[in-house]
C-alpha cells in the first residue's frame, strides 16, 4: 500500500464527538498516522506480523494504520471510555480485529511501595513486558498534567519487546534524548513534522495551529529472540 | 476482548504481587468470530504465552482444543497452531467479570472492553 493511499482511507477514521481538555484529546491526524506507520513498517519492518500497542489510543487511528500493513495483533490502551467507544465503532467500520483495555497509563504507585522498580515505577503490566513487539504512541504532550508524556514513554520503553514509535513536541527534544541515553535505549528523531491542531477547544484563538512534534523511534538493546 | 489480551492481564491491586494472574472468569458470555489465520505471527508468539494459563482459563470456559502441555512440534503442528488461533484469537469476551485470584478484585468486563481502572486508593 502507498503512502496517499493509507492515508486516504485514514479520513475516514472518526475523531472524538466531545474532546476532553484534562485528557489532552487532539485527534492524530490522517497524515501523522500515515506517515508514523508507513515509515514503522517500510524502514523498519516493525508491523507486518508483529502484536502491536497503543498508548492512549484515543479513536483508534494508530493502530487501525497498523492493521492496515498487516500487523498481526493490535491492543490500545486509553483511559476514556467514550473515545474506546469510538474507536470500536472505527474497528467495526474498517472490519479490523482489535482489542482495548480501559486503564489508567499514567498511575503510578507511590515510591514508597517495596515492589517498586529501581527508578520508582512498578510495572503494573508486568505480565505484558516482552509480548509487545512494537507500540506506538502519541502521548498527551503534558501541558495539562506535566510529566505525563513521559510517564507513556517510559511504560512504552517497559513493555515492548523492540520498538516504540511516539511524538512529542520539538522542543521536548534534548530532554527526551537524554532520558533515552538513561534508559539505554537507542531514541532516533525519524523526522519532524508539523501536527495541525484544528480548532478543537473552544480556549484556541486561531483557526488552526501548527506546532513542531518529533516522531521519535526507541529501539531496545538485544531484542528477545523468539525464534 | 480476545483470550491471548487476558494471558497477559494481571491484577493491577497495590500490593497486590503474587498469584494474581491469570484473573478467573465469571459469569462471562462468549462469541466466536472468524479471523485470518496468521501461522508466522503464532509462531512468534509460542514462547510469549503463558501457555499454562491459557490452558486452564480455557478449561473453566469449557473450551478443550488445547493440550495440556504445548507439543513439542509446535511450531510445525498445523493442527495446533490452527487450535492455538481459533482459542486466542477468534474468542472473544463480551461481558462478564474477571476476578484476582489473590485479592478477589473484580475487574468488569462491558461491551468487550476490560475496565482495569482502580479507585484512587487501590492505586
Amino acid at each position: 500500500m502507498k503512502l496517499k493511499e493509507l492515508e486516504g482511507y485514514l479520513q475516514d477514521v472518526a475523531v472524538f464527538t466531545k474532546p476532553k481538555i484534562k485528557l489532552e484529546q487532539y485527534p492524530t491526524t490522517p497524515h501523522l498516522a500515515a506517515r508514523m506507520l508507513y515509515t514503522a513498517h517500510t524502514v523498519y519492518d516493525d508491523i507486518e506480523n508483529k502484536a502491536v500497542g497503543d498508548f492512549g489510543c484515543g479513536c483508534g487511528i494508530l493502530s487501525i494504520a497498523s492493521v492496515m500493513l498487516g500487523s498481526a495483533y493490535n491492543v490500545g490502551f486509553d483511559i476514556d471510555s467514550d473515545a474506546i467507544a469510538i474507536a470500536q465503532e472505527n474497528c467495526e467500520q474498517f472490519e479490523i480485529d482489535m482489542d482495548f483495555i480501559l486503564t489508567d497509563l499514567s498511575a503510578v504507585p507511590a515510591p514508597s511501595s517495596s515492589e517498586d522498580g529501581p527508578d520508582g515505577t512498578r510495572g503494573s503490566y508486568e505480565m505484558m513486558k516482552g509480548k509487545l513487539d512494537t507500540i506506538l504512541m502519541n502521548p498527551p504532550f503534558g501541558t495539562k498534567l506535566k510529566g505525563i508524556d513521559m510517564v507513556f514513554l517510559k511504560k512504552g520503553i517497559d513493555l515492548a519487546n523492540h520498538a516504540v514509535y511516539s511524538l512529542h513536541k520539538t522542543s521536548t527534544r534534548q530532554h527526551i534524548l537524554k532520558k533515552a541515553k538513561e534508559w539505554g535505549v537507542e531514541c532516533e528523531v525519524v523526522a519532524e513534522l508539523k501536527y495541525n491542531l484544528d480548532k478543537s477547544y473552544s480556549f484556541h484563538k486561531k483557526e488552526s495551529l501548527d506546532i513542531a512534534v518529533d516522531f521519535l523511534r526507541f529501539e531496545k538493546p538485544q531484542p528477545k529472540s523468539d525464534a | 476482548m480476545r483470550l491471548i489480551t487476558h494471558n497477559m492481564l494481571q491484577c493491577h491491586v497495590k500490593g497486590c504481587n503474587a498469584n494474581n494472574f491469570p484473573l478467573d472468569f465469571q459469569d462471562v458470555s462468549l462469541e466466536q468470530q472468524e479471523a485470518e489465520l496468521n501461522e508466522d505471527f503464532l509462531r512468534n508468539m509460542l514462547g510469549k504465552i503463558e501457555y499454562g494459563a491459557l490452558v486452564a482459563t480455557c478449561l473453566k470456559l469449557n473450551i478443550t482444543d488445547l493440550p495440556s502441555t504445548m507439543p513439542a512440534d509446535a511450531n510445525t503442528n498445523e493442527e495446533f497452531l490452527q487450535a492455538l488461533h481459533r482459542v486466542m484469537l477468534e474468542t472473544h469476551v463480551i461481558s462478564g467479570k474477571m476476578v484476582c485470584p489473590n485479592c478477589s478484585h473484580i475487574y468488569i468486563i462491558r461491551d468487550g472492553i476490560p475496565n482495569m481502572l482502580l479507585a484512587e486508593h487501590e492505586v
